[in-house]
């Protein structure tokens, strides 16, 4: 299946990319270039191979529960574009 | 629904909601789900993040071995099957709560399926059956001050979070078991000790989905989610306000939206958020930052060892063990730091109906007046088996009991010890409490003759009190008795 213009404006909003008109007719065929190369890996017959979710032969990476030090405010909020009374400010979002 | 309103509608469908209950449970650890920063309730904002939390560029998280272990509790508790593989996976959305980008989640493979939890409405046993157990970690907060801008506190960001989720199609049925059902959830979180069960804290947070039917019918409606009910009165009140909301629009030919509603509290209404429809675009993939989740049978038997009696179980033991009835027995293991509370004291004095009395009434009185946990109690377990103890053996008499227990809340102190500061002991001196009956008479020439001369006997108890009262509630209440009636014979 080929992705349309629409598809290509979706894609872009859920990734919260801002595309030109132009922008999208470019992104086009080297999307779909993409989608033909996973098309291709579907030809493999997987049969008698085990589902995984991962490529390393590695489970349970657990640690005890154990506090550790946090970092302080004031390199927590450094990186902020705006910070006022200990928080991070941001475009009023609405709630209610 | 009002009279007329009935009377009107009688000739229309009747509907009944259908509920599905989607719970979720900060659990209790010392540190959050993938990195060490501390997990607590409230704190100056954003002094408990790290760069994992705040979700910085190339850290790595790494998962808690106690919030993997508290979710298997749960599913063993919910009698639910333990995935032999879990997996974590990324749930990707925008919101400022979410630094990241996207929540770690599981999608598809959570640690327990297909479980359940009995409960009982107007004395029916129903069960409800759980579709899965699942671990995932919390958001931030976000405060909404006035004007165009919100504030972000990241405090609350990777605490790890437990969601749990009724099967479909749904077993509940009506608001009284939507609340029935947390109720026992929360019973059976606190007492295997993975959650603190504070809703109004948020803690414990549930969102009801609920859609009508013809009652009757098998089929299913469009259905709603509420949103921002923080006990179990507005879980109760949400479901019922949504349940008519709905039948009310059907009766009048419209249709239900899907959507997002949140409760307002103080007008006990439900009120539109947003529309659901297209916007579960989550894209969810595995996290390949955390290697999968193996658990085998010997690591469940472990976590099984460790956990403590259930609710239903202990329930049954008290009314088979202490002989409690049932009222009593349901009440007393309601949380797991009264049932507690009640054994030490029951096993202590030796009678477990008069503990149970005293903990479901005078006691719980006082707590409740003053606020405070059963555990944090100025009575110990040892103190009221003392003052019990007092009661049996006749040092005190009951009346008194009910001074001394207030006075050893407010003091602390021993029973024995205030008893014997306050003169309490009971007038075991027949000579003393004569005295006291002969002086209550001569007091009281008219009411005597009312009894003797006029046959009012239900003055009689007047003459009780005033002796109660000379002795200051300390005569034995059968030798009083006693005397007066021999006295009026005379």
């Amino acid at each position: 299946m080929a992705l349309t213009r629409e598809d290509v404006k979706k894609v872009a909003l859920l990734s919260r990319l801002e595309l030109t008109e132009d922008e999208i007719d470019t992104q086009i065929g080297p999307l779909n270039d993409l989608l033909k190369q996973f098309e291709a890996l579907q030809q493999l017959d997987v049969t008698g191979v085990e589902p995984t979710s991962h490529s390393i032969p590695v489970v349970n990476v657990l640690r005890e529960d154990v506090v550790k030090p946090s970092l302080t405010r004031d390199e927590v909020l450094a990186n902020a574009p705006e910070s006022r009374e200990g928080c991070f400010v941001v475009p009023r979002v609405i709630a209610d | 629904m009002s009279d007329t309103a009935a009377n009107v509608n009688a000739a229309e469908t009747e509907y009944e909601p259908v509920v599905g209950m989607e719970c979720h449970a900060e659990l209790l650890t010392n540190s959050k789900m993938f990195c060490g920063c501390r997990n607590e309730f409230g704190g100056e904002p954003n002094t408990r993040c790290c760069p994992v939390c705040t979700g910085m560029p190339g850290a790595l998280p790494v998962m808690n071995i106690q919030a993997v272990e508290h979710v298997m509790r749960t599913a063993i508790a919910l009698n639910c099957s333990i995935n032999p593989h879990a997996k974590f996976d990324r749930k990707n959305y925008y919101y400022p709560d979410l630094p990241k980008g996207y929540q770690i989640s599981e999608y598809d493979i959570p640690i327990g399926v297909t479980g359940w939890l009995d409960i009982e409405v107007n004395g029916q046993p129903k069960r409800i059956h759980i579709r899965r157990v699942h671990l995932e970690e919390d958001t931030g907060k976000l405060f909404h001050v006035a004007g165009d801008e919100s504030f972000v506190d990241l405090n609350r960001s990777g605490v790890p979070l437990m969601e749990i989720v009724t099967d479909f199609p749904p077993d509940i049925q009506s608001a009284e078991e939507g609340r029935e059902y947390l109720t026992r959830l929360r019973s059976i979180l606190t007492y295997i000790g993975v959650c603190d069960g504070k809703m109004e804290e948020g803690s414990l947070r549930c969102e009801p989905n609920v859609s009508v039917r013809p009652v009757g019918s098998n089929t299913f409606g469009t259905k709603t989610e509420i949103k921002n009910l923080n006990s179990f009165r507005s879980v109760y009140k949400g479901i019922e306000f949504e349940t008519q909301r709905q039948a009310e629009l059907l009766r009048k030919g419209e249709r239900v939206v899907q959507e997002t509603r949140g409760w307002n509290d103080t007008r006990q209404v439900t009120f539109s958020q947003r529309s659901k429809e297209g916007e579960e675009e989550y894209r969810y993939f595995p996290e390949p930052d955390l290697v999968p989740l193996h658990i085998n049978e010997d690591w469940i038997e472990r976590v099984r060892a460790s956990m403590p009696e259930l609710p239903d179980a202990r329930r049954a033991r008290f009314i088979s063990e202490f002989a409690l009835p049932p009222y009593d027995a349901g009440i007393l293991t309601d949380t797991r730091a009264v049932a507690d509370y009640f054994e030490e004291t029951a096993r202590l004095c030796g009678d477990a109906k008069t503990t149970s009395n005293w903990v479901m009434g005078d006691l719980a009185k006082l707590l409740n007046a003053s606020g405070t946990e059963i555990g944090a109690s100025p009575i110990t377990p040892a103190a009221l088996a003392e003052m019990i103890g007092l009661i049996t053996d006749g040092t005190i008499s009951g009346k008194i009991a009910k001074q001394l227990i207030e006075e050893m809340y407010a003091t602390g102190g021993s029973p024995k010890t205030i008893v014997e500061e306050k003169g309490w002991k009971t007038i075991k001196d027949s000579g003393a409490v004569l005295a006291a009956v002969e002086k209550v008479f001569a007091a009281n020439p008219n009411i005597i003759t009312d009894i003797k001369v006029k046959g009012l006997v239900g003055k009689r108890g007047f003459l009780v009190g005033q002796v109660m009262r000379e002795t200051q509630g300390k005569a034995d209440p059968g030798e009083v008795n006693r005397l007066i009636d021999e006295k009026l014979a005379d």
